[in-house]
């Protein structure tokens, strides 16, 4: 098996369902691959099921309670039949995870070096002093200064950055393949996200991984990612590299998305918000889940779902109006 | 409170810089003059019964029907004689083992039975969870004194009966503080960044929920001790936890109870010793929360 028989992720067709006394049809049918050492970058708003999406990639959603379908694989294993040692083996060491609130996702009552040396000695079966020392290397790769002392340090001793900081060392320390990011900049403010992102895509390319980055901001977005996927309801609705969704947005939404970015935005007008909310997903879309919003949207939308259309490699709109610009052309 | 440690469960690397969490606590806990005060009371309760035959400056089963209840100031009997004509003083000493003892014992025994069940409800969850804390409740639902009583005279007067009885009383409200603790710290991200890195169930309940819940289980119960010392010198004064001879704080103020129009303040004695007692323990355990309480 080389790397080019398998792309780094396989995801097809991937369904997640929440059981309940409501169901929850929080992701209908997502497909995308992800090749080595490259970075997508998921964006949509809240409830999009962004985060489902990742958590299906390390099996993190509660077993009893939902649904999953389709194809998940990460360097050609299937993900949802791992068991037992090849699953703890898959968590964090094939693919790891950083979340948005690193005060909530480091545990208060160890210090940094000791978290991470757990990880380490649990993964690779090294004993508590080189795990240290693995921990000190990677404290300094995130460049947190004095990095010795912070070993030593607990998380509410140090500042938000650097808890994001050391929850990247953590993530990092036994070399995945994949990292999934979960929003991991919206918790801290503006000057520090970006040194977080700067960080994260230089990381990125020096360990060669993959990345999945999850966020609801186009700016982050546009920051550390090869290629965008913007999602609605559940459903990839538009993907492309960072210039395609930029420069020439074909769906809607991810218009409506780009209108209502602050940046440029003139004092006194008032922001190009896109109106409605999004649908519940009690039930399995079967039109288009934008259409009630959508300015543009016939018939057709409201019937059935709009087919996919390709525009080249990578690049797909699930959008009937991409359709009659693609037909155009 | 050297008693307890939980992060001895894990081996933990001497920091040297950073003050650990619990020596972070203890220096916050220092600073708060009340409970330090609580603490040094405690500290010479316990001294006392340690040291009691030393102490004492009479036998404390050593009656004399000529010398009954003296007042305080007595030559010979610096707090008086009680309805015997046994010392006061030394019989206090003395009364501070039992007393002490069935305070502190059957809370931590309780605190260890019930933290496993709460721990292990709150993390499992789900039916096991319902049926684990409904039959708690069962428990819960009959008052604690009641309980007590019900229990200890089902089982026959007696030391162990009375520890046993108490142990049973406390450990429904801990298992019940455990689970509701444990609930909270399974949703907080860490456990679930923890599964992420690959911790199989049992590395995450023994080094991130225990880590993070037996702080708080363990001040509950500290606040329970006080409780636990008057449920005992109740069962004593009913006649069914320590038997007499024995001096026990409750027992003696079970047994002065007649005597309380003629030496009002001998026969209160006891009782003073039960409240400074369980006042210190509440005291002790209200500053080791506000202490626990270190926000980021």
């Amino acid at each position: 098996m080389t790397e080019k028989d398998h792309p780094l992720v396989r995801i097809r067709d991937l369904k997640v369902r929440f059981k309940g006394a409501r169901d929850v049809f929080a992701v209908n049918g997502v497909s995308f691959d992800l090749p080595p050492g490259r970075v997508l970058g998921i964006l949509g708003e809240s409830g999009s099921g962004k985060s489902v999406t990742l958590k299906t990639l390390l099996r993190l959603l509660p077993e009893k309670r939902t649904d999953i379908g389709g194809v998940v694989e990460v360097e050609g294993r299937d993900v949802l039949a791992l068991e037992g040692r090849a699953l703890a083996d898959h968590r964090g060491g094939v693919v790891s995870m950083i979340f948005q609130d690193p005060m909530l996702a480091l545990d208060p009552v160890y210090t940094i070096g000791e978290q991470i040396a757990e990880s380490v000695e649990r993964h690779e079966g090294l004993d508590r002093k080189s795990a240290m020392k693995r921990a000190l290397d990677m404290l300094e790769r995130v460049r947190i200064p004095s990095p010795e002392r912070r070993l030593k340090a607990y998380p509410h001793e140090i500042s938000g950055g650097m808890r994001q900081r050391a929850m990247i060392a953590l993530a990092l320390a036994c070399r995945p393949k994949l990292l999934l990011a979960d929003e991991p900049t919206t918790a801290l403010d503006a000057t520090v996200q970006m040194q977080i992102l700067l960080l994260l895509r230089e990381l990125q390319k020096e360990f060669g991984m993959g990345v999945i980055f999850v966020t609801h901001d186009i700016g982050v977005a546009v920051e550390v990612c090869d290629e965008i996927a913007v999602m609605y309801a559940g459903e990839f609705v538009e993907t492309g590299t960072v210039r395609d969704i930029i420069r020439n947005p074909k769906h809607p939404y991810t218009k409506g998305l780009l209108a209502a970015n602050l940046h440029g935005a003139e004092k006194g007008h008032r922001l190009d918000a896109i109106p409605g909310a999004p649908p519940p997903l009690d039930v399995a879309p079967t039109s288009c889940s934008f259409a009630p919003r959508c300015a543009h949207a016939t018939d057709r939308c409201r019937t059935a779902k709009p087919p996919a259309v390709a525009l080249g490699p990578g690049r797909l709109v699930r959008c009937v109006l991409a359709e009659e610009g693609a037909a155009a052309a | 409170m050297s008693l307890f440690s939980p992060s001895a469960a894990v081996p933990v690397v001497p920091a040297e810089r950073s003050p650990g969490y619990w020596s972070l606590v203890l220096r916050r806990l220092s600073r708060d003059k009340v409970a330090m005060i609580a603490f040094v009371v405690i500290l010479a309760l316990v001294l006392m019964a340690i040291f009691a035959p030393y102490i004492a400056p009479a036998d404390p089963y050593k009656s004399s029907m000529l010398r009954r209840l003296r007042p305080i100031g007595t030559p010979g009997y610096p707090l008086g004689a009680d309805e015997l004509g046994r010392d006061m003083l030394s019989r206090l000493i003395h009364g501070a083992r039992l007393s002490l003892m069935m305070g502190i014992l059957p809370v931590f025994i309780a605190f260890g039975i019930g933290s496993v069940i709460g721990v292990a409800a709150g993390y499992i969850g789900g039916r096991f969870n319902a049926l684990t804390m409904r039959t708690v409740d069962v428990f819960y639902a009959f008052p604690s004194v009641l309980l007590a009583i019900a229990l200890s005279g089902a089982l026959g007067a007696g030391i162990f009966s009375g520890l046993l009885s108490l142990t049973i009383v406390f450990i429904p409200p801990i298992a019940r503080i455990a689970e509701s603790v444990t609930t909270q710290v399974r949703k907080i991200d860490y456990v679930e960044a923890a599964r992420a890195s690959g911790a199989s169930g049992f590395t995450i309940v023994r080094v991130h929920v225990l880590g993070n819940v037996l702080g708080p289980i363990f001040v509950y119960a500290t606040s329970l001790i006080s409780v636990s010392m008057i449920l005992a010198s109740g069962l004593s004064f009913l006649g069914l936890g320590v038997k007499p001879p024995e001096p026990e704080w409750g027992l003696m103020l079970n047994t002065l109870r007649n005597a309380i129009y003629v030496q009002p303040w001998v026969a209160a004695l006891p009782g003073l010793m039960i409240f400074i007692t369980s006042i210190a323990f509440n005291l002790l355990s209200d500053g080791l929360r506000s202490a626990m309480d270190i926000k980021a």
